[in-house]
């Protein structure tokens, strides 16, 4: 269980997680140039989508919910990266999470405010996302409390803020001692979000308490959003949409492509901030085998799911399921199973094989096949309405890809910049304990 | 006495002919499409006659089914939506309120007879055909779900003139614009309500079907075929 991170000095980790902070390599803006180019691109496709009307997309009817929806649900998952992760292993106390929960911790953040996006840009008229927020207004009408949608609103509305404190909690020490010697427009910045931290006792035990009861509430808040998620699907009554064990379905899919996620950056934070030392091959070990156990568990569920439709043979389902076992959408039902649970099966399962760089490959592999997996709800079940007469088939246009690929940018240009001004590593995590646990 | 809107088809009486679809397009100020997007399959038909075969060639029989909103009871439309743009009003029509609507898609995801259609564009009619709008019905704009309302203009129309004339509404009186132009007298509409309206005697009749009745929707279109 050793991680070579802890025997490490103090003033030597401070200097390591510190130095990133400072300057920007020539790779560093070249990347976050790119990156905000095709954000801009996203953008140009979205403002052609509000001059004109949704039909620019390929959205049509019977598939009134498309990519978007798809892209919703995907950035929601991945959100469960972060904090899920991190508040479990805070829970448990285990020793190793130290260099992991922060870069979690910050994907949770960011994933959310992309995803948070969605709702917004699949509306057919954007510019009043407003009306679904309860607040007194001249048309004398509440939002519409029984419809699923509102209680996402609600429920991705308090994820967000609860992540945001829970990311924000334990970056204060960091943000105190980053405030005594730095650039003075560093040193205002950090001085203000830091609150006055002075380190005392009081404060620290204080921080404690906040960051326990945080990863309480958080663990509940995520398990509960994703159901909510899961909820616009199968409370409605369209066919392999209206089934019960799409909360926990979803919500072991999302734990699934998260921990792929906080993989991927962890990798490819070691290799371009240099933290060998501290994101080690025993992180990387553990966490694979996460990663495993939650493919094991998605490949239950989607087994589950889809053993009982097909002995049911009810004909509206079956007409679903068949689209997605031979029909048009086979290639991505079989890529989505090989993606999910082939790979991640072989690669992590052979201890042999079980590397970093195996663990970089099957996360891009879940990474992908969790948004098909997403696809796969959405789209078959729409183009196969129980009226066959009304069947339709799905086509994304550019618009679609050009924003759907800016959201991956925009999750770049978002982890660039925090990378700039924030440690990716909680550095005081590694400090002496000033104060012991009672 | 409160009203209750229902209408009844006769699939044994429709001929395919499509006149339903004609009538509902110039009262209800449907827009045309664009060659471009009708190939797509981005028409707005808020009543559509579904063709179905039976037998092998060279014995085949056609049978046709005009589907429209079914204005259900318990209509999985209206509980999904955040802003209330579809509710239930007091006479049992499962009104689309355009300007309430934001275009979540939800509703039309959820209604298991596909009947309701959005406006991917801003609505269009090639000259000279604009002039011929009903001004009784509104245009609907880019952005908004927008479905079969039961001609609910002319719903209102039938209930003013009766009141001004101080008289009960007849049975017959009111006729959507599609009832109004079958030439083969297959649709019925009247009140629920009322047990001696045409409407109510036919969906009582022995051959009154419900189009996926078995989900419990409630429709208040009754399809009426010869009893096997």
């Amino acid at each position: 269980m050793a991680t070579s991170a802890p025997e490490l000095p103090y003033a030597k980790i401070r200097e390591d997680l510190f130095r990133p902070l400072s300057g920007g390599s020539a790779r560093y803006w070249i990347t976050i140039c790119a990156a905000l180019s095709i954000v801009i691109l996203g953008l140009v496709a979205w403002s052609i989508q509000v001059r004109d009307g949704m039909g620019v997309t390929g959205l049509n009817r019977p598939v009134f919910w498309g990519f978007y929806i798809v892209d919703f649900v995907f950035w929601i998952g991945i959100s469960h990266a972060g904090t899920l992760i991190s508040a479990i292993l805070r829970l448990t106390d285990a020793a190793w999470r130290k260099p992991v929960t922060r870069a979690a911790e910050a994907i949770t953040v960011f994933c959310l405010m992309i995803g948070g996006m969605f709702p917004i840009i699949h509306l057919g008229r954007s510019w009043l996302f407003y009306w679904l927020i309860p607040y007194p207004n001249p048309r004398l009408l509440w939002p519409n409390f029984r419809s699923p949608l509102l209680w996402d609103l609600v429920a991705i509305l308090t994820y967000v803020t609860g992540s945001v404190i829970y990311l924000y909690l334990p970056l204060i020490p960091d943000m105190a001692q980053l405030g005594e010697h730095n650039v003075p427009w560093r040193r205002r910045l950090y001085r203000i979000l830091s609150l006055g931290w002075t380190g005392s006792d009081r404060e620290w035990h204080a921080l404690e308490r906040a960051m326990k009861l945080m990863a309480c509430i958080i663990l509940a808040i995520a398990v509960s959003v994703h159901t909510v998620v899961s909820w616009d699907f199968a409370m409605s009554i369209a066919p392999m949409w209206h089934s019960t064990i799409f909360g926990p379905y979803f919500v072991v899919g999302a734990i699934f492509s998260g921990i792929a996620a906080l993989l991927l950056v962890m990798g490819t934070l070691r290799r371009a901030l240099g933290l060998e030392l501290y994101l080690t091959k025993h992180h990387f070990n553990n966490l694979s085998k996460l990663l495993l156990l939650m493919s094991l568990l998605w490949f239950y569920f989607t087994f589950a799911e889809y053993q009982t439709v097909w002995y049911g043979n009810e004909p509206s389902e079956m007409a679903v399921f068949a689209s997605k076992i031979r029909g048009p959408y086979a290639p991505f039902f079989w890529t989505m199973v090989f993606c999910n649970f082939v790979v991640p099966f072989i690669l992590l399962g052979i201890k042999k094989l079980r590397t970093i760089t195996t663990a970089m490959i099957a996360s891009v592999c879940v990474l992908i096949g969790m948004w098909l997996e997403r696809y796969l709800i959405v789209a078959p079940t729409l183009g196969n309405p129980r009226m066959t007469s009304a069947a339709g088939v799905y086509v994304p246009t550019w618009i679609e890809f050009a924003i759907t690929a800016a959201t991956f940018s925009g999750m770049i240009v978002l982890y660039l910049l925090f990378s700039k001004l924030f440690p990716i590593i909680a550095v005081w995590e590694f400090k002496p304990h000033p104060v012991e646990e009672e | 006495m409160e009203h209750r809107w229902g209408m009844s088809i006769d699939l044994d009486r429709c001929t395919g002919c499509e006149a339903c679809v004609v009538a509902c397009h110039a009262e209800n100020n449907l827009p045309v499409s664009s060659p471009e997007q009708a190939e797509k399959g981005r028409t707005a038909h808020w009543i559509r006659v579904d063709r179905y075969y039976e037998g092998e060639f060279p014995d085949v029989k056609v049978k046709y089914r005009p589907v429209l909103c079914q204005q259900c009871d318990n209509a999985p439309c209206e509980p999904v939506c955040p802003t209330y743009a579809t509710y239930h009003n007091p006479e049992g029509l499962n009104v689309q309120v355009y300007n309430r609507c934001v275009g979540t898609f939800y509703c039309a995801n959820n209604c298991p007879y596909t009947v309701r259609f959005f406006n991917w564009f801003a609505p269009e009619w090639p000259e000279p055909l604009q002039l011929q709008h009903n001004p009784d019905v509104a245009i609907r704009p880019a952005g908004v779900m927008e479905k079969c309302t039961f001609c609910v203009q002319r719903i209102h129309r039938g209930k003013r003139d009766a009141a001004e004339e101080n008289r009960p509404l007849s049975d017959g009186e009111i006729q959507p614009a599609c009832v109004q132009s079958c030439p083969a007298e297959a649709m019925a509409f009247g009140d629920l309500n009322d047990p001696e309206s045409k409407v109510s005697k036919l969906a009582g009749s022995g051959r009154s079907t419900l189009l996926m009745g078995e989900l419990g929707t409630k429709p208040k279109v009754f399809y009426l075929e010869r009893a096997k």
